[in-house]
């Protein structure tokens, strides 16, 4: 319904658009369906976003994708055609993000993406050109748990994994990085985010036994697979993946996940970084606008990757503003070239420095080792 | 796999199977009544869970606004009818209950402090909230369209389902919750632990099943919903009100499947949506009762429970096509045995 006012506001405001040359910012969230609690605090983010970069004001039109294709698809083309924006935000999740490539490359229109999926900007080919996106990649995030396994003496470990494209990209990125660090995977096991039960997965993976258990999967439903482990008495050491990094799942999960290890990007601790880390001022920044705007604690770090995509644009159209007037292809081929000229941004998840062969930009400074201690995240020195 | 793992698996497979049962009876016994295959049923389970889930947070639940609005819709369309036939004597009972009651419901729920109750009482609570519900869905969306097609009443009942979905996003968020279990007793059964919720399930399982026979066979309106079943046309010459055993079958339908999510949310996390997917094998089951039958609807539940947990076991990333492959060779060889009787349109 907001969506919808907004629109029509933004509709009237459309004929004046072309005189003053405003800024016309697309987005397509997954507010709606599996993947709403990534959307659902990245719309919200939106509302936060500047609404006037380098002198011009900035007009988002806000779409729902319902975390399906299709409808992402249909959005990408309505806000290419129809409205005439001059960049795209979104969407929530990989498979989405992947499938919105074609008509972003069509319409020579940048986007960037707020899913974490490597193959959405790797490799930078003729159609993902025009691709950015903002979360860390599976493999860096990977890197970072097998690096602490090492230094904690682990020596086997079993999966278990969203029997879906994340579950599946985990598995491929970190199956690789453990063995090349000589940690030997012992069991690879699936469950869907609906299970109501994981007995089976369970009982597999313990009968390995292995010394710790890594639980690929988002939000709460990775709630569910520790919570199996610690009620059939598996006394190992737990790690999770950034996909969990909400409150929600400390809620559910509760005194299951007391001691579990996950990296995440800084923000989700980002009162207890040093104050020589570049990223604490921004993550701040970002944590102090969302809680002002929803109450305290209400913060969740998909939201963040929504705002760095914010934060990039708004470093970007600076540049591409000094080449052309929104709302023109030339405009778009500025921005886009301005993306990726894009060196030191400090967002709330990490610092970016793009390049025509990194879409990403994020170094080693966009991931901390998080433990759940009393039911808060704790930063790992 | 050795024994203790087996008996673990089966354990599990029989309680999931167990929730799978009571859900298949609710769809049999709808379908039987009123021919609509009735896919929000899994609605219920979700909004049972998660509405006590609320009141255990100290939340009041979406579902008791939408339990008021859906009264004052369906007294409001039956007053106008009631009045425009000349029975005013009907009014009465058609604000009791779609009024009266809910706003009863409301004013405890508000005057109550619903987190510090017992569990027995937040129990009471969610189900005069989600329950009523069953028969107003049915006065709304189906009674207007009762002697349509079974196709047609397929539609009505996907776009039922969609619309509670997004309500049940609406009310309850996107992030799922989990209850405390009823006991938190475990038991040692010969090295095989047993939970009190998994027992729970079970016993209140096993209750249900039983209460409901006995409600078929002793009872004046049980008797009344097997005749519909059995013929509508003449159940009605024999003046069963159709509309009275469809509000009834959704009523139960619309207890079982909140009961169900009530047992349930101690065990795993439950979601707005999650309901679909318990209610869908559910259905699975009902098929191979092919829609007619209990005590085959309940074994199927059972073996879809069991086929579930050891395909979780064995290969874990094609549980999902196990389980619902398995009503293909279910369709063959119940069309290769039974006559087929073309539906009179």
């Amino acid at each position: 319904m907001r969506t919808k006012t907004l629109f029509a506001a933004l509709l009237s405001a459309g004929a004046v658009s072309l005189a003053h040359a405003d800024i016309t910012v697309g987005v397509t969230v997954s507010a709606t369906g599996p993947a709403a609690s990534l959307g659902i605090p990245e719309k919200n983010t939106v509302a936060l976003m500047p609404a006037t970069i380098g002198g011009e004001k900035v007009n988002y039109i806000v779409l729902d994708d319902g975390s399906d294709t299709t409808t992402a698809v249909k959005n990408v083309r309505k806000l290419t055609s129809e409205d005439k924006v001059d960049i795209i935000l979104g969407s929530s999740t990989t498979p989405v993000s992947l499938a919105m490539i074609d008509p972003v490359a069509e319409a020579q229109t940048p986007m960037i993406s707020m899913a974490a999926g490597a193959a959405i900007v790797e490799p930078v080919d003729a159609k993902k050109h025009w691709v950015f996106k903002t979360p860390q990649n599976d493999l860096q995030m990977a890197t970072a748990i097998v690096e602490h396994m090492n230094n904690h003496g682990i020596k086997s470990v079993a999966f278990i994994g969203f029997a879906d494209a994340y579950g599946e990209g985990w598995w491929q990125q970190f199956s690789k990085v453990a063995e090349a660090r000589k940690i030997k995977v012992v069991a690879n096991e699936r469950y869907a985010r609906t299970d109501t039960s994981v007995t089976g997965q369970v009982l597999k993976m313990m009968s390995a036994n292995p010394d710790a258990v890594l639980v690929a999967g988002a939000g709460t439903p990775s709630a569910l697979p520790q919570k199996a482990l610690k009620e059939k008495g598996y006394k190992g050491v737990m790690y999770q993946t950034h996909g969990v990094a909400n409150n929600d799942f400390l809620r559910v999960c509760g005194k299951d996940c007391e001691g579990t290890y996950l990296p995440a990007g800084p923000v989700l601790v980002a009162a207890q970084l040093p104050d020589s880390n570049p990223v604490k001022k921004s993550a701040l920044e970002y944590i102090n606008k969302y809680e002002k705007a929803h109450g305290p604690g209400s913060v969740s770090t998909f939201g963040a990757h929504g705002w760095d995509s914010g934060v990039l644009l708004a470093h970007a159209a600076p540049v591409a503003l000094k080449k052309a007037k929104p709302g023109t292809k030339e405009f778009r081929a500025a921005l886009r070239d301005a993306l990726e000229g894009l060196k030191e941004v400090y967002g709330a998840h990490g610092v970016f420095s793009m390049s025509p062969t990194d879409h990403l930009g994020l170094d080693q400074r966009a991931r901390v080792m998080v433990k759940i201690e009393n039911g808060k995240w704790v930063l790992q020195k | 796999m050795n024994l203790q793992i087996a008996l673990l698996l089966g354990q599990d497979g029989i309680v999931n199977g167990a929730i799978y049962a009571l859900l298949a009876l609710a769809l049999v016994l709808v379908f039987a009544v009123t021919r609509v295959i009735y896919i929000p049923q899994g609605e219920f389970v979700s909004y049972g869970a998660l509405t006590l889930a609320a009141f255990q947070t100290g939340r009041t639940p979406g579902t008791l606004w939408f339990l008021l609005a859906a009264g004052a819709v369906v007294a409001a369309i039956d007053i106008v009818i009631a009045v425009r036939a000349g029975a005013l004597g009907r009014i009465g009972r058609i604000v009791l209950w779609n009024l009266a009651l809910p706003a009863i419901v409301a004013g405890l729920v508000f005057w109550l402090e619903s987190d510090k109750l017992p569990l027995a009482i937040q129990v009471v609570l969610t189900l005069a909230i989600v329950v009523p519900l069953g028969p107003m869905v049915y006065r709304l969306a189906f009674q207007p369209v009762a002697e349509a097609s079974v196709l047609v009443l397929l539609i009505v009942s996907v776009a039922v389902h969609t619309a509670m979905v997004g309500l049940g996003l609406l009310f309850f968020g996107a992030e799922g919750s989990r209850t405390p279990p009823f006991s938190e007793a475990q038991f040692q059964l010969g090295g095989l632990v047993v939970n009190g919720q998994t027992l729970w399930v079970l016993g209140a399982s096993a209750v249900l099943i039983v209460a409901l026979y006995v409600f078929f066979e002793r009872t004046l309106y049980g008797k009344a919903l097997r005749a519909t079943a059995i013929n509508r046309v003449g159940a009605r010459l024999m003046g069963i009100s159709s509309t009275m055993a469809g509000k009834l079958s959704f009523t139960l339908a619309a207890g079982i499947g909140a009961f169900s999510g009530i047992l349930i949310a101690p065990i795993t996390t439950i979601y707005y949506d999650t309901g679909f997917l318990i209610g869908l094998k559910g259905f699975v089951a009902g098929i191979i009762g092919g829609l007619a039958s209990y005590p085959l609807a309940a074994a199927g539940a059972i073996l879809v429970g069991l086929l579930e947990s050891f395909s979780s076991f064995w290969a874990s990333a094609f549980k999902e096509v196990i389980v619902f492959t398995l009503i293909i060779p279910v369709l063959l060889w119940r069309s290769l045995t039974s006559h087929h009787v073309e539906e009179e349109e």
